[in-house]
């Protein structure tokens, strides 16, 4: 070729050296989201007070120099019970979206490639899970069999299984039509390896982008299970339990109802702004 | 003459995703009289779009045009605002797409959308622009001219369409037309009525034209000057007879030089006692359901009967839907075929390619037209050739990287690719990593499917050297599917003329010349040749034309 290449130094942007670029909106949501799983993380050995003991004489008490944000409606250390509230939410919603997409990817892709009668009657079954009501489907299943967690975590991702189902279905069928994928049926290839190595790693992108908005909609429908008061049962809360323990305090603008709602807000709408901005690989490598 | 249009030192460059500007356009200048056709003639990527493009002030996004200047009737179209320019277009300069397919709005109707220009501009009165579009549809030499209008445009075929978009493009009465590859997507029988008619409306306006192709054949016939463009630069610029009989440039004599076909020395195999490979016996595949008496509602292929012998390579040609690909699918397994026999090495192959052998499947490989939905983008070419090596012939990592680098080479790529992805390739280096991998089953037989008709010329005669070569050494066998002539007589001790899903003929390529069905005599007669003079003294029987075209 015979074209001359001119390098402009300025038109650079950070983050380029790794062959991906990564905007400024994605690498805040990204240091938010780390904030929160570290916190989750090492929740015991940050928290100033017990999360179960009353310290403070006051309910429903102001932001001070020793209750950062305020205390609850029992007198409880907000900030306290809010960074432990992290560890329910953050890690029930992460094993719920886990196991939700895995399941509901692997199964998609099957559907894909198999086709025929397997196809038919995995989507319908699916589709009939899919027309229930989630948080009614919910209430009917802690009513019946009692709040613990591993009951939450596997409503929660029974829920969400039949929509990551068909969002891996509906890229794996376009993926299927292509020739490498005939070219690797007539050598002679089983599923198994279809999937693995022929399609997933063309549907890896949008299903990691899915899984991001999965789990928004699971730390939303676990907070609305818990301000039902079928989530996490007290002494412990989850954000959401908070919101409905002191929804007493709203009235008096107290912070212990405002914090947790920040707290979910900051969570989903990082992971949000974060999945709208993952990383882009840059194509033109040539320096 | 007085110039229409003048391009100076035209200069357009593109923002990459990594912020690098690269010039694609650097530094092209030439002129088109009134009423002149020029042809812009490159492989892709050497820019002639985009400078088709400039014509009308458009550069594509992510581009800008950098410098120059583009005079076209006395107005520079660099500097002419947006509001400015959009008056210019679809009166002064048109454009008539490559796929007239998807250029029409599939909701609204052909005369609708023909006279949409005339309305835009406020140019005349609808009853005025639909008696004009009716004079053009008759000047096109469309079918039935006063209805054609109200169809939609799936009822009308594709060179039906491809004419109606330039009864759009003219409708405006243009001083310039910019026709972007428009008979490349059609059969070459369709092809030749489509250019007729382009050429006499043209000459019958005096409208000037840019032509952009990479086909110098169908160029000769149209253009009255030629410019050959490789990476942004002119090559060469002179009349049509100046570049065919006296071109100097290396690179347009080595375009010449892919339009002269090279026969094959037959001589190799002529002594050895033919043993057939595969045998194929009255076979018949399609889609849909199956009908009461078992075959498919759709028959795409109907009772083919064809044999090909070891080291000897059979050719398939005939016009898109005659049932071709079909065929290479049946004989594969992809699409099990419904009636007839497959014999393969002397055993007969079950239809579907779950029930043959893992050994079955591994003699014979397909290679897919389009390198580029064939190789997965997500994997580099390492794993790409690595997978068949391990897959079938059990090799450990160590033994698959030696080979992998023989394979490399044996496509005559350099071995450095191999961690490459396929999107970081070019069309011809994809397609070679696309054979490469079928090679490395070490097969008998290799089905070519339309290998190279997404190649540029000279590309896809490195690639047909390359075949030959590999078959001396392999000793391969090819069924090679085009609906190319010149390739196949290249490279085919057998050609088989497929129409409406039957075979018509079987020939050599050394009786090509004089083909017995009328079929055949029609195909071979509408490829275009270099001489510019083909296409006005070509004559064909109308009769034979009305029972096989569907124009």
């Amino acid at each position: 070729m015979t074209m001359t290449h001119s390098e402009t130094k300025s038109a650079r942007i950070s983050g380029t050296r790794l062959g991906y670029r990564f905007n400024i909106v994605g690498m805040v949501g990204l240091s938010i989201i780390l904030c929160w799983a570290l916190v989750a993380i090492f929740a015991p050995l940050i928290i100033p007070y017990p999360v179960g003991e009353i310290v403070d004489l006051d309910y429903f008490g102001p932001m001070s120099r020793d209750f950062w944000l305020g205390s609850d409606y029992l007198g409880r250390d907000m900030l306290s019970r809010i960074l432990m509230g992290a560890r329910y939410t953050v890690g029930i919603s992460l094993a719920a979206v886990t196991i939700a997409c895995f399941s509901g990817v692997v199964l998609g892709m099957i559907a894909a490639v198999a086709g025929g009668w397997l196809d038919t009657v995995l989507s319908r079954f699916l589709d009939a899970l899919n027309s229930i009501p989630s948080k009614l489907f919910g209430l009917v299943v802690v009513a019946a069999v009692g709040s613990s967690i591993p009951v939450l975590i596997l409503t929660l991702s029974v829920i969400y299984i039949p929509g990551a189902y068909r969002f891996a279905r509906a890229l794996a069928v376009n993926i299927n039509a292509m020739d490498f994928i005939t070219v690797a049926r007539i050598r002679g290839e089983s599923t198994l390896y279809l999937i693995r190595s022929e399609i997933l790693p063309n549907i890896v992108g949008p299903v990691l982008a899915d899984l991001g908005i999965r789990f928004v909609f699971i730390v939303l429908l676990l907070s609305g299970l818990s301000f039902l008061g079928l989530g996490v049962q007290p002494p412990y809360a989850d954000w959401g339990a908070l919101v409905r323990e002191n929804i007493g305090g709203l009235p008096f603008g107290a912070p212990a109802v405002m914090a947790p709602s920040f707290a979910i807000a900051s969570l989903t709408i990082s992971v949000n702004l974060l999945i709208d901005n993952l990383p882009k690989k840059i194509r033109d490598r040539s320096e | 003459m007085v110039n229409l249009v003048g391009i100076r030192d035209l200069k357009v460059e593109a923002t990459t995703d990594s912020g690098r500007r690269v010039e694609i356009i650097n530094g092209v200048s030439f002129d088109i009289a009134e009423g002149e056709i020029v042809a812009l003639i490159g492989e892709s990527g050497s820019g002639k779009t985009t400078i088709a493009l400039t014509l009308m002030g458009h550069a594509r996004p992510g581009c800008r045009i950098s410098g120059g200047s583009v005079s076209v009737a006395g107005k520079d179209m660099v500097t002419l605002s947006e509001k400015q320019r959009a008056r210019v277009r679809g009166t002064e300069v048109t454009y008539v797409p490559q796929s007239a397919a998807a250029a029409f709005n599939p909701a609204a109707t052909i005369m609708d959308q023909v006279i949409e220009i005339t309305r835009i501009h406020q140019l005349m009165s609808s009853d005025e622009a639909r008696a004009k579009a009716v004079d053009l549809f008759r000047a096109l030499s469309l079918p039935e001219p006063e209805t054609i209008g109200s169809r939609y445009p799936h009822q009308v075929s594709g060179g039906q369409l491809q004419r109606l978009s330039a009864a759009m493009a003219l409708i405006g009465d243009p001083k310039l037309v910019i026709f972007d590859e428009p008979t490349t997507a059609l059969d070459v029988t369709t092809q030749i009525e489509v250019l007729r008619a382009f050429k006499s409306v043209m000459k019958a306006g005096g409208i000037a034209g840019v032509y952009v192709s990479h086909d110098l054949a169908v160029v000769a016939q149209i253009a009255d000057r030629i410019v050959v463009l490789r990476g942004g630069e002119m090559q060469e610029t002179g009349t049509t007879q100046e570049i065919l009989n006296g071109a100097k440039h290396p690179y347009t004599r080595e375009l010449l030089a892919a339009f002269e076909p090279k026969p094959r020395g037959a001589a190799d195999t002529a002594d050895t006692v033919p043993a057939p490979l595969l045998t194929i016996e009255d076979l018949v595949a399609g889609y849909g359901p199956r009908q009461a008496d078992g075959l498919p509602l759709v028959r795409a292929v109907e009772h083919v009967t064809l044999k090909v012998e070891k080291g000897r390579n059979l050719g398939i040609i005939g016009e898109s839907g005659c049932g071709k690909s079909t065929l290479a699918r049946a004989i594969a397994g992809i699409l099990p075929a419904a009636v007839g026999k497959v014999v393969f090495d002397g055993k007969e192959l079950g239809p579907s390619a779950r029930e043959r052998s893992r050994e079955q499947l591994r003699e014979m490989q397909i290679v897919f037209q389009y390198a580029d939905t064939a190789l997965n983008p997500a994997k580099s070419v390492e794993d790409i050739l690595a997978r068949p090596l391990a897959f079938y012939h059990g090799m450990n990592a160590k033994a698959r990287s030696a080979r992998i680098d023989e394979l490399l080479d044996m496509v005559r790529l350099p071995r450095n690719l191999r961690h490459r992805r396929p999107t970081e390739l070019s069309g011809g280096q994809k397609q070679r990593v696309n054979f490469a991998r079928a090679l490395a089953a070490e097969p008998k037989l290799i089905l070519c499917d339309e290998i190279t008709s997404a190649l540029d010329a000279v590309v896809a005669t490195a690639v047909i050297d390359l075949l030959k070569e590999l078959q001396r050494e392999l000793g391969l066998s090819y069924i090679f599917i085009s609906h190319d002539l010149s390739v196949v007589e290249a490279i085919c001790d057998e050609i088989v003329v497929m129409y409406g899903g039957r075979k018509v003929e079987e020939i050599t390529p050394a009786k090509v010349k004089t083909p017995q069905h009328p079929y055949s005599q029609l195909l071979f007669s509408s490829v275009p040749k270099l001489d510019p003079a083909w296409l006005d003294g070509l004559e064909q029987d109308p009769e034979l034309v009305r029972a096989y075209c569907r124009r």
